[in-house]
């Protein structure tokens, strides 16, 4: 998308990031206009078209097992933006994505068994339950910043995972099994074949993205981005941070809770383990391997880390966390800034040296 | 009403130590005021007393008539009174225009929306650029803050300040930290803003406060021991006395003391 468009405007080595700035601005700007759109616009756009061609077609190719995959990977993908929209965007850290994630994943499973089948309804109810948890414990959780914000997040899954594992409603440690097929159209077909299901988690991933999107490209996204690069900043041009805070963080948790629906619409069953601590790890790991700041990256670093944990180690006898770890190490070598931080090509010499930044670093005052 | 900033016997104390110490001050419309005290005269404190950052422990801030003592530095930064940052504090990861932007959103109180709305986006854009424009950043406004030189974050620094829309800007030692040729430059913007805007001028670097200001406050272990023109100050025997030391004729380097 046109997002990492700023990178090559300025020749800088900073993190990339999502700017607000839409191509009209930048086409304004440009003296040679038709090379700066082929270049910023047009090419963006043909490849973001044959991406989500590929990932449409992608059942008409691929067997049960691999498109079940897929589908994992397109709701983690989704858990993961969420996670970068706190921790790249707004420059929180956290690891209670997790949390909204399975009240998500748990509400849908509850009205699927209970009250409604149809899809959509379940990822209504999925995202407002999430949200409404978000905002609630986000009101303390934002209060805090940087790594008090980590301990607090966490504390926050851990103990949405301790109450899932206890709770019979859910099936406690058991897990929330018999949740039947979601149907699209009030009591039409339920979806069976996992082609139909991974298209439902598709079209759940593609529309969360764009909102991602629109939200980082708004006033409020600008405010998140402020928010990460001098909170105190903010404050001295008239901007409160707190509500800025707690909105994205209310986002980021109904995103997160999309995201569960999506999960649970495909693998029918739900436990504790899938919000464990290892989960908000790796998500967070995802945030990194893939650039925090953008979306995009973010969403590539989850496909990453599910492939390496759940298809690649089954040709080294389940070694799923040590390859990890090893792509993690490469990684942080050779891709400092992660896949969306990765500069293709050689450039000329820049105008003027590159200021080196950690992606999610603020400037202090 | 002539003053546009009056502190009312102001006091901040931290613990048993008082910072500043019943310091009462106007600051006329439109005026260039500093504040100069040799180190930990508490400039520094009185200054983050005024900006809203700290509470006072005693007194009050008025501003433009109204006491602002209850805001915060959000709310004061709202009402016009507007403070810089020591070390150029800018919004690093995001480009120029956006700096802007997010400095027009804060002063306008304008709503966060969580989507992108293009109509009202573009006149908040459209002021935006006219501050990029007044600071000569307009070629330089989609690059990332974060790859602009020393100077043009000074620029964008003060276009940020105007697009805040001030009445009163404080700046906090601007000039620490500069060579010579930026601090001339810094110098020339401060006389550059428009003559409605008062500015007041926490600063170490006597000769730009003669240069600038037009009534000079001094500090001495909190308390304000001048308040005048430039030259009544250059006179005034205590200030000599606290600020640039005692004259060399009393304290004899060498012989015995008595």
């Amino acid at each position: 998308m046109q997002a990492r468009t700023i990178r090559d405007d300025t020749g800088t080595g900073a993190g990339a990031d999502v700017e607000g700035d839409g191509p009209d601005d930048r086409a304004a700007e440009s003296g040679n206009n038709r090379t700066w759109r082929s270049r910023h616009v047009v090419l963006p756009r043909l490849a973001l078209g044959l991406v989500l061609l590929v990932l449409a077609a992608l059942p008409l190719f691929l067997a049960p097992y691999p498109i079940g995959l897929a589908g994992r990977i397109l709701a983690f993908a989704l858990l993961v933006v969420s996670v970068d929209l706190l921790t790249g965007v707004t420059g929180m850290p956290t690891l209670g994505q997790v949390a909204y994630f399975g009240t998500g994943a748990y509400t849908a499973g509850l009205v699927g068994i209970h009250l409604s089948e149809n899809g959509f309804v379940q990822l209504a109810a999925g995202i407002g339950a999430a949200a409404v948890l978000a905002l609630v414990t986000g009101a303390v959780a934002v209060r805090t910043s940087g790594i008090v914000f980590l301990m607090v997040t966490l504390a926050i899954g851990e103990l949405v995972h301790r109450v899932a594992d206890s709770m019979s409603l859910v099936g406690a440690s058991n897990g929330l099994a018999g949740i039947p097929a979601i149907t699209v159209v009030p009591g039409g077909e339920p979806l069976l074949l996992a082609g139909y299901v991974y298209w439902w988690v598709l079209g759940v991933f593609v529309v969360g993205m764009l909102v991602a999107y629109l939200v980082v490209r708004s006033p409020l996204g600008r405010s998140m981005r402020g928010v990460r690069d001098g909170e105190k900043r903010l404050h001295a041009i008239g901007q409160q941070t707190y509500p800025v805070k707690l909105a994205a963080y209310t986002v980021a948790g109904g995103l997160a809770g999309a995201a569960g629906t999506a999960w649970v619409a495909q693998t029918r069953f739900f436990s504790p383990g899938d919000l464990g601590f290892d989960v908000a790890a790796f998500a967070l790991l995802s945030v990194v391997l893939g650039g925090a700041g953008t979306l995009w990256g973010p969403a590539i670093g989850a496909a990453v880390v599910v492939l390496v944990r759940d298809w690649l180690s089954t040709y080294v006898d389940g070694k799923g966390a040590l390859m990890l770890g090893i792509v993690f190490v490469i990684a942080v070598y050779t891709l400092p800034r992660g896949v969306a931080g990765a500069r293709w090509k050689r450039r000329p010499a820049t105008r003027r040296p590159a200021t080196r930044r950690p992606a999610t670093g603020r400037d202090t005052t | 009403m002539n003053d546009l900033l009056v502190l009312e016997d102001l006091t901040l104390r931290y613990g048993a130590l008082t910072a500043v110490d019943h310091v009462s001050l106007r600051v006329r419309r439109g005026g260039r005021h500093a504040l100069i005290g040799p180190n930990g005269a508490g400039k520094s404190s009185l200054f983050s007393v005024v900006a809203g950052t700290q509470r006072a422990t005693e007194g009050r801030v008025l501003f433009d008539g109204q006491d602002v003592s209850g805001l915060t530095e959000v709310g004061r930064a709202r009402v016009g009174l507007v403070r810089t940052f020591q070390h150029s504090s800018l919004f690093l990861g995001m480009s120029v225009l956006d700096n802007a932007r997010l400095a027009v959103e804060g002063s306008e109180g304008s709503p966060k929306r969580p989507w992108p709305s293009p109509r009202r986006d573009r006149r908040i854009t459209e002021t935006a650029l006219t501050h990029l424009e007044s600071v000569g950043l307009t070629d330089r406004k989609l690059a990332l803050c974060g790859a602009l030189s020393h100077g043009e974050r000074r620029q964008l620094e003060v276009g940020l300040v105007l697009a805040c829309n001030p009445q009163l800007v404080l700046f906090d030692e601007p000039t620490a930290g500069m060579s010579a040729a930026e601090t001339e430059r810094f110098s020339e913007v401060v006389e550059s803003l428009p003559k409605e805007i008062t500015t007041v001028v926490v600063e170490h670097d006597l000769d730009v406060v003669f240069r600038l200001a037009d009534r000079i406050s001094v500090l001495s272990a909190g308390r304000l021991i001048a308040d005048g023109t430039p030259e009544e100050v250059r006179a005034d025997e205590a200030v000599r006395e606290a600020y640039l030391g005692k004259p060399r004729s009393s304290e004899p380097l060498f012989g015995t003391v008595a």
